[in-house]
């Protein structure tokens, strides 16, 4: 049985786990202690497998659980030089080195790391990560009030300023510019991310130790992909998203399909009936019937492309995409303030993203200035394309619907909504915000049902009820 | 069957399979706590391999439930088989009571065991593998949950039947939907992902020995780049094997543009795929 130090830890660690959102339930934090007891505690890497095993059921959770998991299993305490053997030779070098002498410091750990990524052994790499944070990371106040960062450790390495030198090293004579380089930078550009994510996580365990690990993993806990708010998404985080268009098209799809087989079933299969009551002496114990045909709608997405929605708007585009088979047909129509036809970047089965970035490029979607002009592009789209819009049809406007003050021509608008099958205006502005400054929120919605769309998991919530069962 | 995580990546490693330390302890782990295993991960990432895998180093026997729509209890458990009990009825003729029919017709010689109840029952070693749970109905969930918490089996005509050595049951789930969470919390769960870049080569060298190690390196290193492009299905490791075995037939030496482009149908299953990537890494 473990020891009673260790089962307060436990404890702690999985109301971490729990604050952080991973629903960790009494059996499943009894299975992580009954594993504790059957690996060998003092390997670390048993010891994260074991737990991750155990409390963690959702792969997108697993960044936050080894988050979360090095604070309240630290892998060293302190400097970390003197309980780890094999960083010893690493330690000398920089001993002899003044500690107030930070150039010096500096050039002989670069040196260190130019070595490291090129050599891509991962511990020598988490080593130096522990050491430059020690040499590095520290502010220079007084003891007992100093903290550690992130960015003064990266700023003096900068490793992407090595990264010429380490191409010319790797492609040794190779022709630059072709598929050599392309795979060298990738490689040193995975080994280089793995770096700074060694040297967070290393700066985390520092301020842990001064300030409490409650406190720091209060604040080191990123919300999930799914949870991150598309007006506020950074460049990673949209990449990510896009990332996972195709898995989350696919599992709406498969929902979708096991959804209408749950439906109702068509007539009865007579011929199907009869051949298998065969096998039962001519008594027909089960009936079988015919599938029952879904009706495919069609659909038009008409989205703000300016600068501030563009992000919601490629990734909502890319989803009705990766969805079309479910559509009997697809149309996008894109806006500044004037409307254009995207539909032709989408066609030939091209590639979606390649679609997008040109789609917001080649479209004819600035009349005037390049302020959002939600008023003109509806008459826009209401006067040249008058037959898009059938009864047939489920309209879908997304935007933010900050019209600059403009005319809301809400006209063009109803009569557009008034064709429709079904209409809906998706809006990636938190609620409260709706109707403050230029936004024209209520007055749309008046005429066309508006809902929050903030994040993935909103848009994936609201694509399953869009679509026919 | 194993007596530490190393002791199962050893077994594992002469059945030819190359585990990391998340999977040797989780497969350890299973096999002490007598839990089922659930692994999800992307398609080709060798989560049915470790399954035949563990079967093979324990020196057991494979049972499989491949999951589809529309699976039920009469496929995944029991069922009776109806027209022998109608041909034992039709062939009893008039002198013998019902009573007698009755309990003759439910009884072992009319069960057709299915993969379930087959691994169950089972007195030697076994390995249940529960193949693609995602895709049958939520139904089936509720049917495993009783088999695999209780190991145990409920014929209405013959009674419980309880296994007599449980069997160490895996299943898989590409995650297409989320299992139910009474289902994820009778398991140990393990994620499967891409392997990082030493192992998927050591995975390769030890799949196709031909291949030089050089040319390995480069593979994987190439492979990882295309994983990093926005991609309809990214290449796993099926197809990183697949790609070595091309190589070494058509006996390539050097991975360059041109063999790339070449043997890119391999590796990337979608037209648009390959436009992308013959574009983003300048292959023309």
């Amino acid at each position: 049985m473990p020891a009673e130090g260790l089962i307060d830890r436990h404890v702690a660690f999985v109301g971490a786990l729990r604050g952080a959102g991973l629903p960790v339930s009494l059996a499943e934090s009894l299975d992580a202690t009954q594993a504790m007891a059957a690996i060998d505690l003092m390997d670390r890497r048993q010891l994260r497998a074991a737990y991750a095993a155990a409390v963690v059921k959702r792969a997108p959770h697993r960044a936050t659980f080894d988050r979360l998991f090095d604070l309240w299993w630290p892998p060293a305490v302190g400097d970390g030089e003197s309980s780890a053997a094999d960083g010893a030779d690493g330690a000398e070098e920089l001993e002899e080195v003044e500690p107030a002498d930070l150039d010096a410091m500096r050039n002989v750990l670069r040196d260190q790391l130019r070595e490291v990524l090129l050599s891509g052994d991962d511990e020598a790499l988490r080593r130096l990560a522990r050491q430059s944070v020690t040499g590095l990371g520290r502010t220079d106040s007084p003891p007992g009030r100093q903290s550690w960062f992130t960015y003064r450790v990266l700023r003096a390495l900068s490793p992407e300023t090595l990264l010429a030198d380490l191409l010319k090293a790797i492609l040794d004579g190779e022709q630059r510019g072709g598929l050599a380089e392309k795979v060298a930078r990738q490689m040193l550009a995975e080994r280089i991310k793995k770096f700074e994510e060694y040297v967070e996580a290393e700066v985390r365990r520092r301020l842990a130790e001064d300030r409490g690990v409650e406190a720091i993993a209060k604040t080191s806990v990123k919300p999930l992909i799914e949870q991150v708010d598309f007006l506020r998404a950074s460049r990673d985080e949209i990449a990510e998203l896009r990332r996972r268009v195709y898995p989350l098209a696919r599992r709406l799809a498969t929902r979708l399909t096991a959804k209408r087989r749950l439906g109702r079933s068509g007539r009865l299969d007579v011929r199907r009936t009869v051949r298998a009551s065969l096998s039962s002496g001519g008594v027909p114990l089960t009936t079988i019937h015919k599938p029952h045909k879904p009706h495919k709608p069609e659909l038009v997405v008409l989205c703000d492309v300016s600068g501030s929605v563009a992000a919601f708007a490629h990734f909502t585009v890319l989803l009705a995409y990766a969805l079309r088979e479910q559509f009997a047909k697809v149309r996008v129509f894109a806006f500044v303030d004037t409307c254009d036809e995207v539909t032709r970047f989408f066609e030939h089965g091209g590639d979606v993203g390649d679609a997008v970035a040109r789609m917001a490029q080649e479209a004819n979607v600035v009349w005037f200035d390049g302020h959002s002009d939600y008023g003109h592009s509806f008459e826009v789209f209401a006067q040249k394309w008058p037959d898009a819009v059938t009864p047939k049809t489920s309209l879908l406007i997304l935007g933010d619907a900050r019209t600059n003050y403009r005319a809301l021509s809400l006209p063009s608008l109803r009569s557009v909504v008034h064709h429709a099958r079904r209409a809906y205006w998706l809006n990636p502005e938190p609620r409260q915000y709706w109707s403050s400054g230029d936004s024209a929120a209520s007055s749309y919605g008046d005429v066309v049902p508006m809902i929050e769309c903030r994040n993935a998991a909103q848009l994936e919530e609201f694509v399953e009820q869009l679509l026919p069962v | 069957m194993f007596s530490s995580p190393d002791d199962v990546r050893a077994k594992l490693a002469e059945t030819g399979y190359l585990a990391d330390d998340a999977i040797a302890t989780t497969v350890f782990l299973a096999d002490v706590l007598g839990k089922p295993l659930l692994v999800e991960g992307p398609a080709g990432t060798g989560k049915t391999e470790l399954a035949k895998a563990v079967t093979e180093a324990a020196g057991a026997e494979l049972v499989r439930l491949q999951c589809y729509e529309g699976l039920d209890e009469a496929r995944a458990l029991y069922e009776w088989n109806y027209r022998k009990q109608l041909l034992r009825i039709q062939a009893a003729g008039d002198g013998q009571k019902w009573e007698e029919t009755h309990d003759d017709i439910f009884s072992e010689e009319f069960l057709l065991a299915r993969p379930l109840l087959t691994a169950i029952r089972r007195d030697d070693p076994t390995v249940l593998l529960v193949d693609e749970t995602d895709k049958a109905d939520v139904e089936v969930e509720g049917l495993l949950l009783e088999v695999l918490s209780d190991f145990q089996v409920t014929v209405p005509e013959l009674g419980t039947i309880l296994a007599t050595r449980r069997p160490f049951v895996v299943l898989t789930s590409n995650a297409t939907r989320e299992l139910s969470e009474a289902l994820k919390r009778r398991c140990l769960f393990l994620h499967m992902d891409y392997p990082d870049a030493e192992r998927e080569k050591a995975i390769v060298l030890r799949r196709v020995p031909e291949v030089p190690e050089a040319l390995a390196e480069r593979l994987v290193r190439t492979i990882r780049t295309l994983r990093a492009l926005e991609l309809k299905k990214s290449p796993s490791i099926a197809e990183s094997i697949d790609w070595a075995r091309t190589l070494v037939a058509l006996g390539i030496e050097t991975l360059d543009e041109a063999a790339v482009g070449q043997t890119l149908g391999v590796v990337l299953k979608h037209a648009s795929d390959q436009a992308r990537a013959v574009k983003e890494l300048g292959l023309n």
